[in-house]
């Protein structure tokens, strides 16, 4: 069992395996990126299963992700996807936007995640860059509140519109919490 | 003008007072903008093959411009995924793109596989890439036979449906069920490919090309077809990734991205097929790309099931593959395991995984936070009609009512997926 919980070497079988298809290696990358922004623009860089992964600023991630964008060595020109997380107990940096870059040329992906207080959640938007980000953007608002600044038509997407509360957040459980004909004593709820 | 100010108080146009109005804009473009007609395009109709909602300003039978409206069929899956235990997110990802649940189901166990590090056989990963294409021929049939629906052209869909009714068949025979499939588990299938499966599957191989040749010799050089898809609603590779698509539609528009290329999983190394492109991302493209992805799909599935290698087809995991029922009730080991794996009582190594496969629609997404916990602290589904739905205001600007409504089935955009 604990070899299994602990997996280094699914971690390890993924990092090699990304290593060995992609054309240019999460180090090159990590480099050109700190040579572009700054090497302390990047904090708790990792390498999940592979991915590269870093936390930036929000007063950055615009222009960083812009300049990627037009950027010609790396070309990580395409945003796959982008989605929300709330961490209650982070102090501070409740709400985070976790981004995620492509390069369809040389096939190399990017994390990026911001981190900042639930009292204050605005963002500047991504919908300059790329178009895609509008309905990801209304999702990330609809589900956790985050306000982008500069968003054409930030309203809610997927539930009413008459909604007064943002669903995704971890202080809204799934099922009612003072239902007590569904207690299990041995494995909860 | 007084009449005009009250047509636009009410935003509808009396049919007199209309054609009067017709008459005297042919020479005062300026008022052009007091003629536009507000149509409530859906939410339930049809011809928009599930349910969301256009608000079109139309200017006759021109489109000005449109407000997509989605989520009404939203069921909050990323909510209850953070309540599920890993196996019970299964059936919530049949209901994304139901037309082609074999890829959501593998997808999301690959997923899973990843984060715990376990080794899947190779048959187990052969009968997952048959499984997978025809899904995938599923799917595209479903698209291109309503495609040829709303041009005008039903025999070419009862085709279709009859071979997807067929797949549907060997479906059963492989997990039991035809729509929502549910289809694997966490480690590999949950069971092998049965002489009747198999059966079925060649007999279905060999009668399979003869219809599809006869549903292109219908429409692939038939005039009308050409007429009414050709140059509607095309979209440039440019503009397309910019949108963020994926799958047949991007490949319309002529970029060859295809991530069974890009980043192999469950062994697409292994065959030799050709990502078809087209050049405008119109109609025509689309359909045709999905057309020729038919006949990939029928390679691949040949050339598994001909290299179909012997072995187990489940991974040797016994703290996430249940064991063999029978073996439930003589053996105490077993018994332990089937009643932690049934209670979600096995915990999950913390990290952060992201998998995706190509569905029937582009890139199928899962971005999975796990706290070390039973169930995912975060899962996010990247979903590609969610993610290209949203150009399709871009697309149909400029063109008329009955263009809009193919250019929509084209794009194959399923409403389980689009909400989720």
């Amino acid at each position: 069992m604990s070899e299994l919980n602990t997996s280094p070497a699914a971690q390890q079988k993924a990092a090699d395996y990304v290593k060995a298809h992609a054309a240019i290696g999460n180090e090159q990358i990590l480099a050109r990126l700190q040579e572009l922004f700054g090497a302390d623009t990047f904090s708790d860089v990792e390498e999940q299963y592979g991915l590269l992964t870093a936390t930036v600023s929000r007063e950055k991630i615009h222009e960083i992700i812009d300049v990627l964008h037009g950027e010609e060595q790396l070309q990580l020109n395409f945003l796959t996807t982008m989605c929300g997380v709330h961490w209650p107990d982070n102090e501070g940096k409740e709400l985070s936007v976790v981004y995620q870059l492509h390069s369809l040329v040389n096939n190399i992906r990017l994390r990026l995640k911001i981190f900042f207080p639930i009292q204050d959640p605005v963002v500047p938007t991504l919908t300059d860059v790329y178009a895609t980000a509008n309905w990801m953007e209304r999702e990330a608002f609809d589900f956790y509140g985050i306000i982008f600044t500069g968003h054409p038509n930030l309203i809610r997407i997927l539930n009413v519109e008459d909604m007064d509360y943002h669903p995704m957040r971890k202080e809204y459980p799934l099922e009612d919490g003072t239902r007590e004909d569904k207690t299990d004593l041995f494995f909860g709820r | 003008m007084a009449t005009n100010d009250a047509l636009t108080a009410t935003g509808h146009i009396h049919h007199e007072a209309a054609q009067q109005q017709r008459g005297v804009m042919v020479t005062k473009t300026e008022d052009f903008g007091t003629d536009l007609t507000t149509l409530n395009l859906g939410p339930t109709h049809p011809a928009t093959h599930g349910i969301f909602q256009n608000i079109l300003q139309m200017d006759g039978e021109k489109i000005i411009s449109g407000v997509p409206t989605i989520g009404y069929i939203h069921r909050a899956f990323e909510k209850i995924a953070e309540r599920r235990p890993f196996y019970q997110i299964t059936p919530l990802t049949d209901r994304m793109n139901y037309c082609s649940s074999p890829i959501n189901n593998m997808g999301w166990h690959m997923t899973v596989e990843k984060l715990l590090g376990i080794e899947v056989p190779k048959r187990a990963q052969y009968i997952r890439v048959i499984m997978m294409e025809l899904a995938r021929i599923a799917d595209h049939l479903v698209c291109n036979g309503i495609l040829g629906v709303d041009t005008g052209a039903f025999s070419g869909f009862l085709y279709l449906f009859e071979e997807r009714e067929n797949i549907y068949e060997i479906y059963e025979e492989v997990c039991g069920s035809r729509l929502t499939t549910n289809m694997g588990r966490v480690g590999g299938m949950e069971r092998d490919l049965s002489p009747v499966a198999l059966e079925k599957l060649r007999t279905w191989l060999k009668r399979f090309p003869a219809v599809m040749r006869e549903f292109q010799n219908l429409f692939d050089r038939n005039r009308i077809f050409m007429d009414r898809t050709i140059n509607v609603g095309p979209i440039t590779a440019e503009r397309a990734l910019n949108y963020g698509f994926t799958g047949p539609n991007l490949r319309a528009a002529g970029v060859d991205y295809d991530v069974r290329v890009m980043n192999p999983y469950s062994s697409y190394q292994d065959f030799d097929f050709e990502i078809p492109v087209g050049t405008n991302g119109d109609t025509y493209d689309r359909y045709l790309v999905r057309n020729e992805e038919i006949w990939q799909s029928l390679r691949i599935i040949n050339q598994a099931l001909e290299n179909l290698p012997e072995g187990p087809y489940h991974a040797d995991a016994p703290h996430y593959y249940l064991p063999p029922k029978q073996e439930v009730y003589r053996n105490m080991e077993a018994l332990i395991y089937h009643f932690k794996i049934i209670m979600g009582e096995i915990d999950a190594p913390a990290g952060e995984v992201y998998h995706s496969v190509e569905g029937g629609n582009g890139e199928l997404g899962f971005y999975l936070i796990s706290d070390g916990g039973r169930t995912p602290y975060r899962l996010h589904f990247r979903r590609p009609c969610y993610i290209y739905y949203q150009a399709y205001p871009e697309m149909v600007v400029g063109s008329t009512l009955s263009d809009a409504i193919i250019t929509l089935s084209s794009m194959n955009v399923i409403a389980g997926e689009l909400d989720a």
